[in-house]
C-alpha cells in the first residue's frame, strides 16, 4: 500500500470474514475501526446524516457472543455497513436528504437491510444523498453536500453520494445505495469502488423510499468485485411484500469470479467513446478494453439506434412516476408539517411541501405532473414507454450477439462542487451511460479501470436480466488485471 | 330544447366493500367498527417505502361478480393511479382501474313493478381501495366551524369494487329494483355485507333528462351521498323535477356533480365541470398486470352459487310462492337459505314462507336469533296437527328464537300446549258467558260481532292455548 498503512475497515469483507472465522480479529475490533475512521474524516466528507455508533457497539458485541457460542457466521457477520437514507430502517431516523422528513423515524426495515442484518451485518449509519435520489452530484440534499474523498474540492456524484464517499474512504466496508438513473454506478465511478445496480425485481424495493418505482434498484458499493458479489447474494431474492420482486431461481453472483474473459463476447456501445465524453475518460477506457482484449476477449462495437432518446425518455417517466409517489407528503400523517395557523388543509398541504422539498424535487414534481395532466399525457408519458420498449428491445438484440456491453459508466470524472449546479441539463447528462439500463431493468457494473488527471474512472458493464455472475466475472478479471490502487489520497493524511 | 312529455336517463355507479378478511394490498384485517386508526400498518397508512400487493381473494371475488353478470373477465387487467389531494387518502393517489377492468360488460336482469322484467347493461366492474374516513370536529357539527378534523385510516385500503352500469333506467323505481336486484345478486354471492348504513354498499347516480323519442343524451348530473335505496329513490325524483322544471323553462343545464341532503329533501351543487379533479391517471408501477388463469376462472364459475333471479323463479315454480313474497325471501340470504332447510324438513314452502317473512323477521331486525329449520318445521308440524294455537306459535317462536331451545320443550315449559281437554274447555266458554251478560244479550239479539269478544275472553282466559275455532263453535252451541 502507497498511502499509509491500511486499517481493519480497509479490507474486504471477504478478508475480513476469512480473519473472521479464523479468530484473528473480533466484531467489536472491526466496529471500533469503522467508528474511529468515521470519527476521523466525517468532518471532512459529510457522508453521514446519522451516525449510529452505540447501535454497532451493541451489535457487534452480540455477535461475537452469538459467533463464540458456534453461531453460524455469514459474508456479511461483522462488517460495517452503511445504508442511503432512502432505505427505511426501523427506529432509526430516515430522511431521504430532505427537510419534510427530517424527523422521520420508520416503523419497519427495509427488506434488503432486513436480510442484511438478518445475516450479521453491522449498521454505522445513515448516509447522504440528493433529495429523494434526485441528482448526480448530492448538492441536493437539504442537509448539505457530500465531498469526494480524491479531492475535497469536487464532488462524489450522486444520488447515492454519501455511500459511495464512504465506502472509498473506509468509514464503511460496504453500503448499500439506490440506482434509478445512475446512482450507485456513476458515484462509484467518480470515487474509484464498484458499483453494482442488479436486474430490476432482483433485489425487493420494500422499504426503498420511491423516487421512480419502475426504474428504482437497491445496489451494492464496495471496493472489490467479490464484495459486490456477496453483497448482493445477501439481500437478493423474491419478498412477498414487493409485487414486482422476480421469484426466478437465484444463481451465485460470485460463481464465475475466477472464469476470466477469455471467449467472451464484449460489444463497446457504438459511440461511447466519442464527442462529450472527456479525452481522459476515453483514455482510460481504451487501455481497459485492450487488457480485456489481451485476456482473450472478443471486442466488437454494437448499436444500442434508440439509446439517444432514453435521457429524454427518463426525464419524463422518472418525474411523472416521481409526482405520484412524493405525492404523500402532504404533513398529515409524518413527516414535518408546516407551522403556524393554516385556513384549511389544502393550504397546511401546499405550505408543507412548498417549504419541505428543495428545488430539484420541485423542478421534477411539477414536470411530472405536467406530463401525466390530461392531454399531455399520450405525448409525453405514453411516447416515454414506448421509447423505453424500444431500447429493450435494442439490449435483447445486442444480446444476442455479445454477452455483455461495455461503455464509459460517466463521461467525465468527478467534477466541482457548484459547477453544474445552475445548468440541470449539464447535470442530467452525467448519467447518459447508466440510464438505458434502468430502462432496460438490466443489470450493470461499474469497476475502476484507471485514472484521469489523478481521479478515479469507472468502466461499465451491462448485461441480459439475472446475468450479474457474468458481468462480475468480467470486472473481476479487469480488477485483477489492473490491480489499481484505489486508496485515496485523504488517507494519507491520516 | 323546449317542450314534453321528458324522460329521464339514469344510470349508476355502486362501490361493493367486499367482505375478505384482510385489506387489498397489505394483511391488515378488514372489518368495520374496530378502535379507530388500530387496522393499519405502514402499506395501508402511505409510509414512505411501502409496497401494495393485491389480496388474491378480491381478485376472486370481483371475478365471481362479473361471472354472476356475465361479464366479459378479462385476459389482462391493469390497476391505474388516480391522483387527488385529500387527507383520508393516504398516498394522496388511490389505487383504481382506468382503462383495462378486470370485468367488462354484462347486465343485470331486473323486475319491474307491472311484472316485466328489463335487462340493465353493466359497462364495467372494477377493483380499487377504498379511503379512510374524516370526521370534522365542531359544536355545530358543520365543516365550515370545525377548528380540526379527525380522520380514522382503518377503512383505508379496504377492496372495494365499483360497478358501473349503463344509463339504461328510465325512473326513479327503476333505479331503486336495479340497487335492490344488484344487493341480493352481491348478498348472494357473499362478497359482500352489503350493508348501506354501515357503507359497505355506496352508490352515485348520473341522471339526465331528454324529450320522449330522442336518442340523445342531456347534460349528464351526478348525484352523491345517497345512503339507501329510499334516498336514491327521492334524490333521483327531486333530481328530474328540477332538470325538467329547467328545461321547460328554457334554461340551459350545466353538467355538474350536486350533493344529495337527506334532510332538506333535495340536492345542492358540489362542483362544476370546470372544477372536476384532472386525475392524472397512469398505470401502478408497482403492481404487475392482473392475468387470471383460465383454469382458476372455471373454478371459480363452479363455485357460483344459484342467483337471485333463478332463486326467485324456481320459488314461484317449484313452491308456488307469490312472486312479492318470494323477492322478500330471495333478497335475504339468511331468510332464503332458513327457508331451504324448512322446507326440505317437509314444512309446507307457504307457511315456512309467511312465517319467515313476517313473524320471524319482524325478531330479525332486532338482531340476530337462535332459530334454525327445525324449529320453524316443529312450529308449523304442531300448529297443522292442532298441538299449539297460532296465538302460542308465535310466543313459542320467540322463546325460541331467544334460547334456541326445542318448540316441543318451549311448549312443555311455557305451558303452551292446545287446550284438548274438553270439559276444561267448556268451563271457560261457560265462565266468560257468565261473566258478560251483556254481551250475551246483544249477541242474541243478532249482534255477531260481539262473537269475537267473547272469544277473546276465553282466549284470555286460557292463555292461549285453546283453539279459537273450537271455542267459537261451542259458544254459538251454547247461545244458539
Amino acid at each position: 500500500m502507497s498511502r499509509g498503512s491500511p486499517d481493519l475497515c480497509d479490507l474486504s469483507a471477504s478478508e475480513l470474514g476469512a480473519r473472521l472465522a479464523a479468530g484473528e480479529i473480533t466484531c467489536a475490533e472491526l466496529a471500533e475501526s469503522s467508528l474511529r475512521r468515521i470519527e476521523a474524516v466525517e468532518p471532512r466528507l459529510g457522508a453521514f446524516l446519522t451516525r449510529t455508533p452505540e447501535l454497532a457497539r451493541e451489535r457487534a458485541v452480540e455477535l461475537d457472543a452469538y459467533l463464540a457460542a458456534g453461531g453460524p457466521r455469514t459474508s456479511a457477520s461483522g462488517i460495517p455497513t452503511a445504508l442511503k437514507d432512502v432505505l427505511t430502517t426501523r427506529g432509526v431516523r430516515t430522511t431521504c436528504g430532505s427537510r419534510i422528513l427530517a424527523d422521520y423515524v420508520p416503523p419497519y426495515d427495509a427488506t434488503a437491510w432486513a436480510r442484511l442484518s438478518g445475516a450479521g451485518a453491522v449498521l454505522v449509519g445513515k448516509t447522504n444523498c440528493d433529495e429523494f435520489a434526485m441528482g448526480s452530484s448530492n448538492e441536493h440534499s437539504a442537509f448539505g453536500p457530500v465531498r469526494n474523498p480524491w479531492d475535497l474540492e469536487r464532488v462524489p456524484g450522486g444520488s447515492s453520494g454519501g455511500s459511495a464517499a464512504a465506502v472509498a474512504a473506509g468509514e464503511a466496508v460496504w453500503a448499500l445505495g439506490t440506482d434509478t438513473g445512475g446512482s450507485v454506478r456513476q458515484p462509484a465511478a467518480l470515487c474509484g469502488i464498484v458499483g453494482l445496480k442488479p436486474t430490476y425485481g432482483r433485489v425487493s424495493r420494500y422499504g426503498l423510499i420511491a423516487f421512480a418505482s419502475s426504474l428504482d434498484t437497491v445496489g451494492c458499493f464496495t471496493r472489490s468485485v467479490r464484495d459486490a458479489a456477496l453483497l448482493l447474494r445477501a439481500i437478493a431474492g423474491h419478498d412477498a411484500r414487493d409485487a414486482t420482486s422476480l421469484d426466478a431461481p437465484v444463481e451465485h453472483p460470485g460463481r464465475d469470479l475466477e472464469a476470466g474473459v477469455a471467449g467472451m463476447r464484449i460489444g463497446l456501445v457504438a459511440g461511447a467513446l466519442e464527442e462529450g465524453v472527456e479525452p481522459g475518460v476515453r483514455e482510460a477506457v481504451r487501455t481497459a478494453l485492450d487488457r480485456l482484449a489481451a485476456l482473450g476477449a472478443e471486442l466488437e462495437e454494437v448499436a444500442l439506434p434508440h439509446a439517444e432518446h432514453a435521457l429524454s425518455a427518463y426525464y419524463l417517466i422518472a418525474p411523472s412516476e416521481a409526482s405520484s409517489n412524493l405525492a404523500r407528503y402532504d404533513g398529515v400523517r409524518y413527516g414535518v408539517r408546516a407551522a403556524g395557523e393554516h385556513t384549511d388543509v389544502a393550504e397546511m398541504m401546499a405550505r408543507t411541501r412548498g417549504r419541505g422539498f428543495g428545488p430539484e424535487v420541485k423542478r421534477r414534481v411539477i414536470l411530472g405532473t405536467y406530463a401525466l395532466s390530461a392531454g399531455y399525457y399520450e405525448a409525453y408519458y405514453g411516447q416515454a414507454q414506448r421509447v423505453r420498449t424500444l431500447i429493450i428491445r435494442d439490449y435483447e438484440a445486442a444480446f444476442e450477439r455479445v454477452d455483455v456491453l461495455v461503455s464509459p459508466t460517466s463521461p467525465t470524472t468527478a467534477f466541482r462542487l457548484g459547477e453544474r449546479l445552475d445548468d440541470p441539463l449539464a447535470m442530467y447528462l452525467s448519467d447518459i451511460f447508466t440510464i438505458p439500463a434502468n430502462l432496460a431493468g438490466v443489470p450493470a457494473v461499474s469497476v475502476p479501470c484507471g485514472f484521469a488527471d489523478g481521479l478515479p474512472v469507472g468502466l461499465q458493464i451491462t448485461g441480459p436480466p439475472l446475468a450479474e455472475a457474468r458481468i462480475l466475472r468480467a470486472a473481476s478479471a479487469l480488477e485483477a488485471d489492473l490491480g489499481l490502487d484505489l486508496r485515496p489520497p485523504l488517507l494519507a493524511s491520516l | 330544447m323546449v317542450g314534453g312529455p321528458w324522460e329521464p336517463v339514469i344510470g349508476l355507479e355502486c362501490h361493493v366493500e367486499l367482505n375478505t378478511r384482510t385489506k387489498m394490498f397489505c394483511s391488515c384485517p378488514n372489518r368495520f367498527g374496530a378502535e379507530p386508526n388500530t387496522d393499519t400498518c405502514p402499506v395501508c397508512l402511505g409510509h414512505p417505502g411501502s409496497l401494495p400487493v393485491p389480496n388474491r381473494e378480491a381478485i376472486a371475488r370481483i371475478i365471481l361478480i362479473g361471472l354472476a353478470l356475465g361479464s366479459t373477465i378479462a385476459a389482462r387487467s391493469i390497476f391505474h393511479r388516480k391522483h387527488y389531494f385529500y387527507p383520508d387518502m393516504p398516498k394522496n393517489f388511490q389505487i383504481s382501474q382506468y382503462d383495462l377492468p378486470i370485468c367488462v360488460g354484462g347486465a343485470l336482469e331486473i323486475d319491474l313493478p307491472d311484472g316485466s322484467a328489463k335487462r340493465v347493461g353493466i359497462t364495467r366492474v372494477h377493483m380499487e381501495e377504498d379511503t379512510g374516513k374524516t370526521t370534522h370536529a365542531s359544536a355545530s357539527g358543520r365543516i365550515h366551524d370545525a377548528a380540526h378534523a379527525l380522520v380514522d385510516y382503518n377503512r383505508a385500503g379496504v377492496p372495494l369494487v365499483e360497478c358501473v352500469s349503463e344509463p339504461d333506467l328510465r325512473s326513479p323505481e327503476e333505479a331503486g329494483a336495479y340497487l335492490r336486484e344488484l344487493r341480493a345478486l352481491l348478498g348472494a354471492l357473499g362478497v359482500s355485507d352489503v350493508r348501506m348504513e354501515e357503507g359497505s354498499l355506496r352508490c352515485d347516480a348520473n341522471v339526465s333528462v331528454r324529450p320522449v323519442g330522442s336518442d340523445e343524451l342531456g347534460t349528464k348530473i351526478e348525484i352523491k351521498n345517497l345512503n339507501s335505496v329510499r334516498s336514491l329513490e327521492r334524490a333521483l325524483a327531486y333530481e328530474i323535477d328540477r332538470q325538467t322544471r329547467a328545461l321547460e323553462a328554457g334554461e340551459v343545464l350545466v353538467q355538474e356533480t350536486r350533493h344529495w341532503d337527506e334532510d332538506a329533501g333535495r340536492t345542492t351543487v358540489m362542483r362544476s365541470k370546470e372544477e372536476a379533479f384532472d386525475y392524472r391517471y397512469f398505470p401502478e408501477p408497482d403492481i404487475p398486470p392482473i392475468e387470471p388463469d383460465p383454469a382458476w376462472i372455471e373454478e371459480l364459475r363452479a363455485r357460483l352459487p344459484e342467483l337471485p333471479r333463478a332463486r326467485r323463479d324456481r320459488y314461484v315454480r317449484e313452491h308456488g310462492l307469490r312472486p312479492e313474497v318470494a323477492r322478500v325471501l330471495v333478497a335475504d340470504p339468511g331468510a332464503s337459505d332458513l327457508f331451504e332447510r324448512t322446507v326440505a324438513l317437509g314444512a309446507p314452502p307457504e307457511r315456512a314462507a309467511n312465517w319467515i317473512t313476517q313473524d320471524l323477521a319482524a325478531l330479525r331486525k332486532a338482531g340476530e336469533g337462535r332459530v334454525g329449520p327445525e324449529h320453524l318445521a316443529e312450529l308449523i308440524a304442531m300448529l297443522d296437527r292442532g298441538e299449539i294455537t297460532g296465538a302460542s306459535a308465535k310466543v313459542a317462536l320467540e322463546e325460541a328464537f331467544a334460547t334456541g331451545d326445542p318448540v316441543p320443550v318451549i311448549v312443555e315449559r311455557r305451558g303452551l300446549a292446545a287446550l284438548a281437554d274438553a270439559d276444561a274447555l267448556a268451563e271457560a266458554v261457560r265462565a266468560a258467558i257468565d261473566a258478560h251478560p251483556d254481551a250475551v244479550e246483544r249477541f242474541r239479539a243478532g249482534n255477531e260481532g260481539v262473537l269475537g269478544f267473547l272469544v277473546g275472553q276465553v282466549m284470555r282466559a286460557t292463555g292461549g292455548t285453546a283453539d279459537p275455532r273450537r271455542v267459537a263453535d261451542l259458544l254459538r252451541e251454547r247461545l244458539g
